[in-house]
């Protein structure tokens, strides 16, 4: 039997799906899969409702659920043959001489965000948003793993089957692209 | 090359280190390297600079929705209770 008193269900779509709804889709950037995801987060819910002890808040709760699967979403979306990532590798492949000295053409300029505020401006985000779209999706995940919750290293590597050495990798291959994006996109 | 040189000349080691810095630790031995390095660097003191605001940015994203965020229409949200109640019902 549900416990009620803890939980309340019928007020759940009121209280809880627009919030759910924005954390799904600042995450998966999918409008339907998100929506998909809300209604699939209540369901499995209703299903473990006995199990929810009042710990945390039910909207904790429900989040953390919500989370769970979009970490599966991130699995299937990266798993498989991944050719993107070789045309990401080689974007970057011409940034550094051999013996790792920045190429002239590629090195970071000061875009003039540095030194003010551009956490609120939001043509800035929309470049940052576009950009990440064009990492490849298992660079995406580990990125946005690391990100979104700041995710322990090795649940990253577990959950998206990447080595330690490989999470290095991605972290910093991430980066270079994702930096010489915005400043292509900005400037 | 000499170690010196190569660490001075080395500015994808450098990002690479910049980026474990944000996320990890780095040992006594690359905190050295890293900071001989950007002392004589400036094009990586920008990545620097840059990678950190990036990481924020990127954080401020995944916040808490706000106000002007992403909405549910009604229709949806009125199914969605229903199939709720459903469930309920069920049991």
């Amino acid at each position: 039997m549900l416990a009620t008193s803890l939980l309340n269900p019928h007020k759940w779509v009121d209280n809880h799906a627009d919030y759910l709804y924005a954390y799904a889709i600042s995450r998966i950037s999918d409008d339907e899969q998100a929506r998909d995801l809300v209604q699939e987060v209540f369901l499995a819910a209703l299903e473990k409702a006995d199990k929810f002890e009042g710990k945390s808040s039910e909207r904790t709760w429900l989040t953390a659920i919500l989370k769970n699967k979009i970490i599966d979403i991130y699995r299937k979306r990266s798993s498989g043959l991944n050719n993107a990532v070789k045309v990401a590798e080689k974007e970057q492949e011409d940034f550094f001489y051999e013996d790792g000295h920045w190429r002239e053409e590629h090195w970071p300029k000061e875009l003039g965000f540095e030194d003010t505020d551009p956490l609120h401006n939001k043509e800035f985000n929309q470049v940052l948003q576009r950009c990440m779209k064009k990492l490849p999706k298992l660079w995406l995940a580990v990125f946005t793993m690391k990100h979104m919750e700041d995710e322990p290293t090795e649940n990253i590597c577990t959950e998206l089957k990447v080595s330690s050495a490989n999470f290095w990798v991605i972290i910093h291959r991430t980066k270079l692209n994702l930096r010489a994006c915005l400043q292509k996109n900005w400037i | 090359m000499g170690p010196l040189k190569k660490i001075i000349y080395n500015c994808r080691r450098a990002t690479f280190l910049i980026e474990k810095k944000l996320i990890d630790r780095l040992t006594l031995r690359e905190k050295m390297e890293l900071r001989i390095h950007l002392f004589g660097c400036s094009v990586c003191r920008v990545f620097d600079k840059q990678s950190a605001l990036i990481n924020k940015m990127v954080q401020q994203l995944f916040k808490a929705p706000k106000d002007d965020g992403a909405h549910l229409d009604d229709n949806f949200k009125q199914e969605l209770q229903h199939r709720i109640e459903d469930e309920l019902n069920k049991n």
